[in-house]
């Protein structure tokens, strides 16, 4: 049945697809089932990276054409350069609006760094000297 | 109806479901963060969508759309992260 090169291709890009697909799935289930917000954040960034390489890879079989491979490698590359940093700062603000359960933490290391802060960012007053990082003139804390 | 047909038909419904999932949690999600996320959820739906469209009908129309849908998503929810935080800091609820 699957002789050809052609045939063949098709079939990986069959299967490709199939499992590209099913991550996305699996996304929606996890954001329709886990109960808090970085939970779903952890289901939600799945299909952003494998799901949308296997589906581009299926494509680079589909097409059979090597001029398109840049172009998909470019997709693929913005994809991960900006899906990290989009999470982070999504989570970076759940954390400080407190969008968590924090009983089903088991470990939280950020809880120190941000007690030991105040609002602005500055070492609060109460905190222990020796632990808290000094201030740098030259940080802005993420603002411009 | 070749494998790849099948395949493709067999990936739509399964995008179809994640892209239900996403709108449910668009629609109810309870913080506007929850909400952004399931927004790039739905975004990489579309997009994969459009790739398994390409896969089906051997054309390469949407490539681009594909590869700037990645940016769009990343400015939108870089943007609402911080005009969440940005907003919270303001009130001065800790005096």
């Amino acid at each position: 049945m699957l002789e050809s090169w052609p045939e063949i291709a098709d079939g990986i890009a069959a299967v490709l697809l199939i499992l590209g697909a099913s991550l996305s799935t699996v996304a929606g289930i996890g954001l329709l089932r886990f109960p808090d917000q970085l939970s779903r954040m952890h289901a939600g960034t799945k299909p952003q990276v494998l799901g949308l390489l296997l589906v581009l890879v299926a494509l680079a079989f589909a097409w059979r054409a090597w001029v398109w491979v840049p172009v998909l490698i470019l997709a693929w590359v913005l994809q991960m350069l900006t899906a990290p940093v989009s999470a982070h700062l999504v989570g970076r603000a759940g954390y400080r609006t407190k969008h968590l359960k924090r009983e089903m933490l088991f470990t939280d290391e950020l809880a120190d760094v941000v007690a030991s802060h105040d609002d602005q960012g500055r070492p609060a007053a109460s905190a222990d000297r020796r632990t808290v990082p000094q201030p740098d003139p030259t940080d802005h804390h993420g603002r411009d | 109806m070749s494998l790849l047909d099948i395949a493709g038909y067999i990936s739509l419904a399964l995008l179809a479901g994640g892209g239900i999932a996403a709108i449910y949690r668009i629609v109810v999600g309870p913080s506007i963060l929850d909400r952004a996320i399931a927004t790039d959820v739905l975004l990489i739906v579309i997009s994969s969508a459009l790739c398994v469209e390409m896969a089906l009908n051997h054309h390469t129309d949407n490539i681009v759309f594909v590869v700037v849908a990645s940016v769009i998503g990343f400015v939108g929810s870089v943007t609402l992260s911080r005009f969440v935080a940005e907003r919270k800091k303001e009130p001065v609820e800790h005096a």
